[in-house]
């Protein structure tokens, strides 16, 4: 266990969540309230498994936390900024500055290559990618294991590569949370292991928070710590020895 | 370079994705060159027959005439309550001078919009020589003015142009004709005993028969003599800049000179009828040609967007603003109809090339430097215009709902 990974109060805050709902479909028939008014902090330097059954609200939790789905009710704090009054503009730069996304199907652009889709965010964020940028890019590509694949498209390597890739793009830009959603949901034990490996590294040596779905509980022991959601409620939120 | 520098992640992601979608990228840039190189031929085609039609009628004759006006009779008009019964001829038209043709002709040359004025006086006389005799049209001119309307000097087959002091430059037909050649002496007989013996310094050809047959130039002076007008002129020919503007401005000198104004739009009325029916069908080609280009590209990156929602919502999760999407999806656009055109320019000038050397060779179509830059910006804005739906469709796409596209 790092020395970073404190636990709850010391730290300097990345999240917050206050009293936050998420309904999908507000208004209608089909309307249907998946997050029931959950508070959740977290600092940095904090490695944080989400477990919970199949349809319990974690990818709904995360697209809001990411800032790509708006929560109905309730406040979100990124880094002590509330962001329900933002709009899309400022929440997008937030995006790009702050967080950092795993998904689960690795979500890489195939028509660029590996090197390219490591720097796609630093892209995005400034243009032309510097030398550093550069240089940091393939540190991130030689720290997950994939230097000699800097050239390769971004389809033509294996599905657990490609989710190391994906890792390495979500880093780049230094993020204060990395969110991961089963990001080992289609990797054999041994692959996923290896993914797990990489965020615990990471967040040792960067220091970043990082919040993880993930349906191992072997995975999610090895994490500091577990917040369990069940039906759109946190019914657990524990320290593991 | 700042545009580029400012817009590189886009140019960068723009290029990417029509390089991926080969094929598709591919057979529209091919659609849009059949379109482009279309509508460059045509409008080359269109605008060198216009032009050479143009060319061939309105290079022997005046843009505007200015006329006396017609001589009409005065009828007194009838006592109140009366009802008068008129049987009128209308006058047989005389010979008449422009009054004050100075001072028209000096109001004329302060035109910006005429290039040429020229003032003469024309009149009708016989030609003999020996027992050969030939009805001419006697041209008094001043030649400097007259030249910058018609350059006669430029069709000269033989002598020289010059008027005045007993010389006198006639036509190809006519000096065939009376059997003249350079330095023969032809009479001129004006009627009621006024003649005249010239030498002939000049021989012209026009390719117009009625001026190569009929028309013999002179001293203005001399002309004035033998038409009995002395010190007049009958007519005041003017050039103008903008031929399509003749009517306009033909109008406009007929208020300001009190004179009759005769545009070449008016005598050719079913030449300029053609012109406009043949600008028209151009220009209906080029709209649904346009029209059809701007289509394919839109629908092209209609496509395009579906096909890479997913990617889309990737790039919005990595914190890729509405506006850089909206850019990326422009900018494929205006590349599309840039490259397409700069194809179809291409086929287009290479066609009008074939056509001018094997073609039915009737006349040569000029290629204008500007066409094919021309006709790739009006692409490549099309292009970017026909990108706006589609690329205001991605940029609104939800990143949330994108991401999980499959
Ligand atoms: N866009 C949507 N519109 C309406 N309902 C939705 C939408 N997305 C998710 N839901 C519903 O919200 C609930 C939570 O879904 P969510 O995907 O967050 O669960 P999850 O915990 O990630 O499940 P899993 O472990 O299967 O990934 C589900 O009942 C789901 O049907
Ligand atoms: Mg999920």
């Amino acid at each position: 266990m790092s020395e970073l990974t404190h636990g709850f109060t010391d730290g300097e805050e990345v999240l917050r969540l206050e009293r936050l709902r998420k309904t999908y479909n507000p208004g209608t028939p089909l309307e249907l309230e998946v997050l029931h008014a959950l508070d959740l902090r977290l600092v940095r330097g904090e490695l944080a498994a989400l477990i919970g059954p199949s349809g319990s609200g974690k990818s709904t939790l995360l697209n809001v936390i990411g800032l790509l789905d708006s929560p109905s009710a309730g406040e979100l704090y990124l880094l002590g900024q509330p962001t329900r009054a933002m709009d899309d503009e400022q929440r997008t730069h937030l995006r790009n500055q702050v967080i950092g996304f795993v998904f689960q199907f690795h979500h890489l652009i195939p028509a660029f290559s590996v090197l390219d889709n490591v720097l796609m965010p630093l892209m995005i964020r400034h243009g032309k990618p510097t030398p550093t940028d550069i240089e940091r890019a393939r540190e991130l590509l030689d720290a997950v294991g994939l230097a000699d694949f800097a050239q390769k498209k971004a389809n033509q390597i294996s599905g657990g590569q490609q989710q190391r890739v994906a890792i390495a793009r979500a880093l780049v830009t230094q993020p204060a949370l990395l969110l991961a959603d089963e990001p080992t949901g289609n990797l054999d034990t041994k692959t996923a292991e290896g993914v797990f490996e990489l965020f615990r590294r990471f967040n040792r040596e960067f220091g970043c928070a990082v919040l993880v779905v993930t349906h191992d509980p072997r995975l999610s022991a090895s994490c500091a710590r577990t917040i369990q959601l069940v039906d759109g409620s946190i019914v657990s939120d524990q320290m593991n020895p | 370079m700042h545009l580029l520098d400012s817009l590189w992640t886009e140019w960068k992601i723009a290029l990417r994705f029509l390089a991926d979608n080969r094929m598709q990228t591919l057979l529209i840039i091919v659609g849009i060159g059949v379109g482009s190189a279309v509508i460059v031929f045509i409008t080359a085609l269109i605008t060198g027959l216009q032009a050479n039609v143009i060319e061939r009628t309105l290079g022997t004759q005046a843009h505007i005439r200015i006329l006396p006006l017609d001589e009409v009779n005065r009828v007194l008009p009838a006592a109140d309550g009366a009802l008068a019964l008129i049987l009128e001829n209308p006058r047989a038209q005389r010979l008449r001078s422009i009054s004050n043709w100075q001072d028209v002709r000096d109001a004329l040359d302060g035109q910006t919009q005429l290039l040429a004025v020229s003032p003469l006086i024309s009149g009708p006389a016989i030609a003999r020589r020996g027992v050969a005799r030939a009805s001419v049209a006697l041209m008094g001119i001043d030649p400097v003015r007259y030249q910058r309307i018609i350059p006669i000097a430029e069709d000269l087959i033989a002598g020289h142009f010059t008027v005045g002091a007993g010389h006198a430059v006639i036509g190809k037909e006519l000096a065939d004709d009376l059997g003249l050649g350079i330095g023969d002496k032809l009479r001129l007989d004006a009627g009621e005993g006024r003649e005249t013996i010239v030498d002939i310094a000049g021989i012209f050809e026009l390719g117009v028969r009625e001026l190569d047959s009929r028309y013999v130039y002179l001293d203005l002076k001399q002309t004035q003599t033998l038409l009995d007008l002395p010190g007049g002129v009958t007519v005041i020919d003017t050039t103008v800049r903008d031929i399509f503007e003749a009517e306009t401005i033909a109008a406009r000198l007929a208020r300001l000179t009190g004179l009759q104004a005769e545009s070449w739009m008016a005598t050719n009325g079913q030449l300029l009828n053609a012109l406009r029916s043949q600008t028209m069908t151009t220009q209906m080609i080029r709209l649904f040609v346009g029209l059809s280009v701007a289509f394919g590209i839109a629908s092209v990156l209609a496509v395009s967007v579906v096909q890479r929602t997913r990617e889309i919502g990737i790039l919005r999760a990595m914190g890729s603003p509405r506006g850089q999407i909206l850019r990326v999806f422009l900018l494929q656009g205006g590349l599309l109809g840039l490259a397409g055109s700069g194809l179809g320019g291409l086929v287009g000038w290479s066609l009008v090339q074939v056509f001018n050397i094997f073609g039915p060779g009737l006349f040569f179509i000029p290629t204008d430097p500007t066409l094919i830059p021309v006709a790739m910006a009006v692409a490549t804005v099309t292009g970017v215009l026909a990108a706006a739906a589609p690329a205001r469709r991605a940029a609104r796409l939800d990143p949330a709902v994108a991401i999980r596209y499959v």
